[in-house]
């Protein structure tokens, strides 16, 4: 799971997609996460992660964690399988 | 004082209202252009049209008969004019005026007048219904369209199209009619302001975005940004829009610059459906209204126009800023009743 290479995310968690002009903002966590999936990591080791360093469980984390990725990509964030970056 | 060529050039569309014309946009771009000085004159069809009380948009205003009164009605008009002022270009911005001006374009080039106009073949060709063989001629996806010149033809094309579809005016309006009342409604409002036929387009699902260019006339793409428009006014004008990348979408202008040879500005409107096919749903002939958007983003089109039209020359842009925005404002101006006067009564100011 990779978020779109020219996808662009500020520190204050503006995301720009160039292609679409689209702009969206995430809260702090989701910032978090965006910059882990940024960065290649995969989804235990962002479960364990969050888990260290928040008040949560595995369950709450799961069920976040996949929310947002699906959230990213009805938004077009998510680099398709296959699709080459621009 | 520069030592820059100082360019007079005529534009039309003044009417910077709530449905804009392309002329103050324009003329903001000549006035920022690098490679000449311009002075403006220009041309208005109604005393109310905005720039005409611009001044540091506007040095001078005339104005000029509507389309309706013929060419050599316009002609004598602008011969008047061009015996005051020395004019060495005009640049119509109307789709409703384009055609006078492409007739008279051989014309007043002997005259010294210069104008960068798509010829009438390409002009005829994007009509929006002509877009059917035109997609079919080049190899772009187009929406079905039809045009009819009867209310009852909307009963008989319930057999091509399904509601929703899009009901559109030969130059500008449209409207999305999810049923056939809502259509009726629609054709006797467009076809009341803006005459027959009126065009019936499939509805197609999907984000839209537009692309502003500039074509050389010989195939080459001088200039091309697209940019989806992030506020719509409940008139479909853009009122805030950004500048985006996609290279499909510069590939697909490039390709409809080298296949038609299109001379001059000209914006596309396009619609990408989710499987991310693009389908040009509108060509027009001529620089849109938020063309100020992609002086901005860097490509001076207005200028690039002049250029071209004057030998000039002018380099393809290769680059332009990604993420540029423009918020359009309206303002309030206060004029005296008396340039109001001058106007309607003379025809100049």
């Amino acid at each position: 799971m990779k978020i779109k290479k020219n996808v662009a995310i500020s520190d204050s968690g503006f995301i720009f997609n160039p292609d679409t002009g689209e702009s969206f903002s995430a809260n702090p966590i989701g910032l978090e996460m965006l910059e882990m999936l940024r960065n290649g990591r995969e989804y235990e080791e962002i479960r364990k992660d969050i888990l260290d360093k928040y008040k949560s469980d595995k369950d709450t984390v799961e069920k976040d964690y996949h929310d947002f990725i699906t959230m990213l990509k009805q938004y077009n964030l998510i680099e398709n399988d296959g699709q080459k970056d621009d | 004082m520069t030592d820059k060529k100082t360019i007079k050039i005529a534009v039309t569309a003044l009417n910077a209202i709530d449905s804009p014309g392309p002329g103050v946009s324009v003329i903001r771009g000549l006035r920022e252009a690098e490679s000449f000085d311009v002075q403006i004159i220009g041309l208005s069809y109604e005393s109310l049209e905005p720039g005409i009380y611009m001044h540091d948009i506007v040095d001078k205003t005339y104005q000029i008969p509507y389309p309706s009164s013929g060419t050599s009605t316009l002609f004598e008009r602008l011969m008047y004019i061009h015996e005051k002022e020395k004019l060495d270009m005009i640049i119509p911005n109307f789709d409703a005026e384009l055609f006078s001006f492409m007739k008279l374009a051989p014309k007043l080039d002997k005259l010294g007048i210069k104008t960068f106009l798509p010829t009438i073949k390409q002009y005829e060709e994007r009509e929006k219904f002509n877009l059917p063989e035109f997609g079919e001629k080049y190899g772009f996806n187009v929406p079905e369209s039809k045009a009819i010149h009867n209310i009852a033809d909307l009963y008989s094309i319930g057999s091509t199209f399904d509601y929703p579809l899009v009901v559109k005016g030969k130059f500008y309006d449209a409207g999305i009619a999810y049923n056939i009342e809502q259509a009726k409604s629609y054709f006797n409002k467009i076809s009341a302001k803006w005459g027959l036929p009126i065009i019936i387009q499939e509805f197609v699902h999907g984000t839209e975005f537009n692309v502003t260019g500039l074509g050389d006339g010989k195939g080459n793409t001088i200039s091309a940004v697209p940019i989806r428009k992030q506020y719509i006014t409940d008139k479909g004008k853009a009122w805030g829009g950004i500048s985006v990348s996609d290279k499909e979408m510069l590939d697909l202008t490039d390709q409809f610059i080298s296949s038609t040879k299109w001379r001059g500005g000209f914006e596309l409107e396009l619609m990408k459906n989710k499987e991310g096919k693009f389908f040009i749903l509108e060509i027009n002939p001529r620089i849109p209204a938020w063309v100020y958007l992609a002086i901005g983003a860097g490509q001076n089109i207005p200028e690039a126009l002049v250029k071209l039209a004057m030998g000039m020359n002018p380099k393809p842009f290769s680059d332009y800023a990604v993420g540029k925005m423009f918020i359009r404002y309206s303002w309030d101006m206060i004029v005296d009743l008396e340039e109001f006067q001058q106007i309607s009564t003379y025809g100049e100011l």
